[in-house]
């Protein structure tokens, strides 16, 4: 699967994709591996609430289901406009 | 419909003129445009980020949502990404309409719905550093009008 990062979390993780192998049920239990990996990860996602997820290129919930998803993203709220 | 995001400047003169010429029966245009601003005063360069395949997925979704709430002829909407300096032209949405108050309503609802809900975010950099701009809770108040 990609993991793709926007904005200042692609800042703060240090690159703006990672390809990753997991068997994650949810986008949350996702989160949960990523931020055992490396404490830029712990940092990116600390706080939940300043984050918003996209699966598959469409908006979703950190509750969302993985099972055959291709892509994931991760990023602040946006300021389009 | 008509969705571009590009990293060129565009002529807003000749998008606004081409948008209306391509319409027919329609007896109203309406364009918006959004300008870089330095609000600080120190800005140098606002570098505006985005998710290449999301980007043009939300604009068209968004797009699609306002023909289906109104009644037009056309919609366009142009948004830029990289680095722009106070003064440019950051976007322009258009919508043509057979009376007035659709191609209003839905300029301003595309509007509202592009602020919080298309992939951007923008970064300014200035005298004292860079900074994200960080979403308002104004323009997600402003998603519950709709």
């Amino acid at each position: 699967m990609d993991v793709l990062y926007f904005a200042w979390v692609r800042e703060r993780i240090g690159t703006p994709k990672d390809k990753v192998d997991t068997q994650a049920a949810t986008v949350r239990d996702l989160v949960e591996e990523l931020r055992a990996r490396e404490e830029r990860y712990e940092a990116a996602f600390a706080d939940l609430s300043a984050l918003r997820v996209a699966v598959d290129q469409e908006l979703a919930d950190f509750d969302a289901p993985l099972a055959g998803v291709r892509e994931v993203a991760f990023f602040p709220p946006m300021t389009g406009g | 419909m008509d969705i571009r995001v590009q990293e060129a400047p565009f002529d807003l003169g000749q998008e606004a003129n081409a948008f209306a010429a391509r319409q027919s029966g329609m007896g109203a245009v309406v364009t918006f445009t959004g300008i870089v601003r330095d609000v600080a005063e120190g800005l140098d360069v606002m570098e505006i980020e985005h998710y290449p395949g999301m980007t043009e997925r939300a604009l068209t979704k968004i797009a699609e949502e306002a023909h289906a709430r109104w009644s037009l002829g056309d919609v366009l909407i142009l948004h830029r990404f990289g680095r722009l300096r106070a003064d440019d032209l950051i976007m322009m949405v258009a919508t043509a309409s057979r009376h007035r108050a659709d191609a209003f309503q839905a300029a301003e609802f595309l509007m509202d719905y592009l602020k919080s809900r298309a992939p951007f975010w923008k970064k300014e950099h200035g005298r004292d550093g860079a900074d994200w701009v960080a979403a308002r809770d104004e323009d997600e108040a402003a998603l519950g009008r709709w």
